[in-house]
């Protein structure tokens, strides 16, 4: 049974032009001890699917979904009350940017206390020692004197670490991560990341990894869900889609990555992800896509096997003839 | 924090000069000659102005009568009343813990309404509590404060018969000054029924002269909210678990206090001016009252003085004011 299983996830956003899908029947599986990618390009809802799972979207969205839990319990049936129970308890949320993700009034301490108290029956003195503690866990020097710090006099690298160390504090089963590198520079996020998944292994919970960097996706993750205009279009072990991606999208993006070029020009893709008012209506790759015909651009494509890694496609990849759907 | 505190005052020093500037030659800009005011209707020899002329200073040059002034107030000298003869200093003072009595309550009025108004609305933003308060807020803001102090008065002295009319406690008691404070001071006296008597002769004024900062402050605190709600760290405050009450009250709104205090330090500037109407209205004996007097009877040191000494208080809220914003949020420290 999944840590957090999610079926057939929507969620749609009214908006002054009408509604948004952002998200659009999407499956998320993971398990603990586990290492998950979300990989797609900005807009493709993989961090609204996440903040969905979190009940942390704004008003303005609607949620739907076939299947909805973390751990048995059913997320669409939660009261606020409860679901502040679970969030930054078993489960746990990090961001994009460290900068404004951190309260400026407040010190790292104080926004780390603030989440143990909340969670955890620690007394005061056992809190300040916890953090002490989450500080050397994530490769802070000097805990004390950090501890006691405004976020505006850390540098990103160590806001991001602030973070991780307020998401692990009451130590989560499942640790959600939306792009956790992408405001900081080269070296610290090699940093993060190597950070992210030491601590994953040392406390054996899971890990989702949102972002729209596939040499993130090869070094970490062990599985990997690429998703597209809101919908997701494969999912496959990190190894077998590097090696045959099974979705034209996937094939694609991994074409343009530098390390895999092949010519002097690299290939990319050519138009921009549909928006509100152009979805084709079949396939929503099949504008941008090289391999598109009649049948993709007018009829919605199936899902197919776990041998095919579940591409949303007519004409998977890579696929050898006995699994063809 | 020292050498900004120190920098602060530095910039107090042309202000100064440009408010004793200002209020020097307004009151000499109005039509109207003091020693012919000061004379009544019995009216007065020539050979008599001329002398009360020459013994007021009238007949020097302007620069040097500007001068004189200056010295003087160098010195803790604001020159004496042509109608008490009273030194303004002291006059000022015997007045103004009427004024601060009657400012402060208002302030809190609107601080404490204020303020979880304008986070109730931004958080129920587009709804009909929103909308309601902030219509409101928007009456409370464009009626004259006389209009608002005579309504009160009409149903709440008038009809309802709830609240004395005017003054500052009833005729039945009298103490002495000893805080100058008449909330403090019916305490001390002992009297019965004197604090009571005291709350509902301020009760009235007060809300009255609340009306505009309140409606100031709740607007500024929802825009201020609105703006912070959407920020990285709130959602980060509501992903830790935290209840609606502490991610909207604490995160939110220590960020959002900002403008506000801003605001409230300006409103002290406005609640200065409204209690010149407010304590004519209900016969409030503060300096408010005073300087309408004064300015009747063409008191050139009283206006000059007063207001030289609101000038100063103001800008010594309004420091502050910008000393609280580092204490708010450490990240202006810095700067």
């Amino acid at each position: 049974m999944s840590l957090l299983r999610i079926r057939n996830l929507s969620v749609t956003f009214t908006t002054a032009g009408g509604a948004f899908r952002a998200v659009d029947k999407v499956d998320v599986d993971v398990d603990s001890g586990e290492i998950l990618a979300i990989v797609g390009e900005s807009g493709s809802g993989k961090s609204v699917s996440m903040l969905a799972a979190m009940g942390l979207l704004p008003w303005t969205a609607t949620v739907t979904a076939d299947e909805m839990s973390f751990d048995g319990q059913d997320l669409r049936q939660l009261t606020g009350k409860a679901r502040r129970r679970l969030i930054g308890n078993q489960l746990a949320m990090i961001f994009q940017e460290p900068m404004s993700s951190l309260n400026p009034c407040f010190t790292a301490g104080f926004q780390i206390r603030e989440a143990l108290r909340k969670h955890t029956d620690l007394d005061r003195k056992a809190r300040h020692a916890r953090c002490v503690e989450l500080f050397e866990m994530v490769g802070i020097p000097d805990p004390e004197r950090r501890l006691a710090a405004f976020p505006h006099q850390l540098s990103g690298g160590m806001n991001q670490r602030v973070m991780i160390a307020m998401a692990i504090s009451c130590r989560p089963r499942l640790l959600i991560a939306d792009e956790p590198t992408t405001a900081l520079d080269v070296t610290i996020q090699a940093q993060i990341l190597d950070l992210l998944v030491n601590l994953q292994r040392e406390t054996g919970m899971g890990l989702i990894l949102i972002t729209h960097d596939m040499g993130v996706v090869a070094e970490t993750a062990e599985r990997v869900a690429v998703q597209y205009a809101g919908q997701k279009v494969e999912d496959q072990p990190v190894r077998n889609l590097f090696d045959s991606p099974h979705h034209p999208y996937t094939a694609a993006l991994l074409a343009a990555l530098p390390e895999r070029a092949t010519e002097a020009r690299l290939p990319t893709i050519p138009g921009v992800v549909p928006g509100q008012h152009d979805r084709p209506a079949g396939c929503l790759f099949s504008p941008r896509c090289r391999y598109a015909d009649d049948r993709c651009r007018n009829v919605v494509p199936p899902v197919q096997p776990d041998a095919l890694g579940r591409a949303l496609c007519h004409y998977p990849l890579n696929a050898p003839e006995e699994a063809r759907a | 924090m020292l050498k900004f505190a120190l920098s602060r005052l530095g910039t107090f020093v042309p202000t100064f000069l440009g408010v004793a500037l200002i209020s020097f030659a307004f009151i000499r800009v109005l039509p109207g000659d003091p020693i012919i005011v000061m004379a009544g209707e019995r009216g007065l020899s020539e050979a008599r102005y001329e002398e009360l002329r020459q013994q007021y200073g009238f007949n020097d040059p302007l620069w040097v009568q500007f001068w004189d002034y200056l010295t003087g107030i160098l010195r803790g000298d604001l020159g004496e009343s042509f109608v008490t003869n009273r030194p303004v200093w002291d006059e000022f003072f015997s007045l103004f813990p009427a004024t601060v009595e009657l400012s402060l309550c208002a302030i809190i009025i609107a601080i404490a309404l204020g303020i979880p108004a304008g986070v109730i609305a931004a958080v129920n933003r587009g709804k009909f509590f929103d909308r309601a308060l902030m219509s409101t807020a928007l009456i409370g803001y464009s009626m004259p404060i006389f209009w608002w102090a005579l309504l009160l008065i009409i149903v709440f002295s008038g009809n309802l018969g709830w609240t004395p009319v005017s003054g500052r406690i009833g005729l039945l008691y009298y103490f002495d000054d000893v805080t100058g404070f008449m909330l403090i001071d019916s305490l001390l006296s002992g009297q019965d029924g004197a604090f009571g008597s005291a709350v509902s002769h301020l009760i009235l004024p007060s809300i009255a002269l609340s009306t505009i900062p309140l409606a100031v402050i709740a607007r500024q605190t929802r825009s201020a909210m609105l703006e912070v709600l959407s920020e990285d760290y709130i959602r980060t405050a509501r992903a830790k678990g935290l209840s609606p009450g502490r991610v909207n009250g604490v995160h939110a709104l220590r960020n959002a206090m900002i403008p506000v205090i801003t605001v409230i330090g300006l409103s002290v500037g406005t609640l200065l001016a409204g209690a010149i109407l407010t304590e004519t209205i209900f016969s409030w004996p503060g300096i408010g009252k005073w300087m309408v007097d004064s300015i009747f009877r063409r008191d050139y040191p009283v206006v000059q003085g007063g207001l030289l000494m609101i000038a100063v208080i103001v800008m010594i809220v309004n420091l502050f004011v910008d000393l609280m914003y580092g204490l708010i949020n450490p990240k202006i420290r810095k700067r």
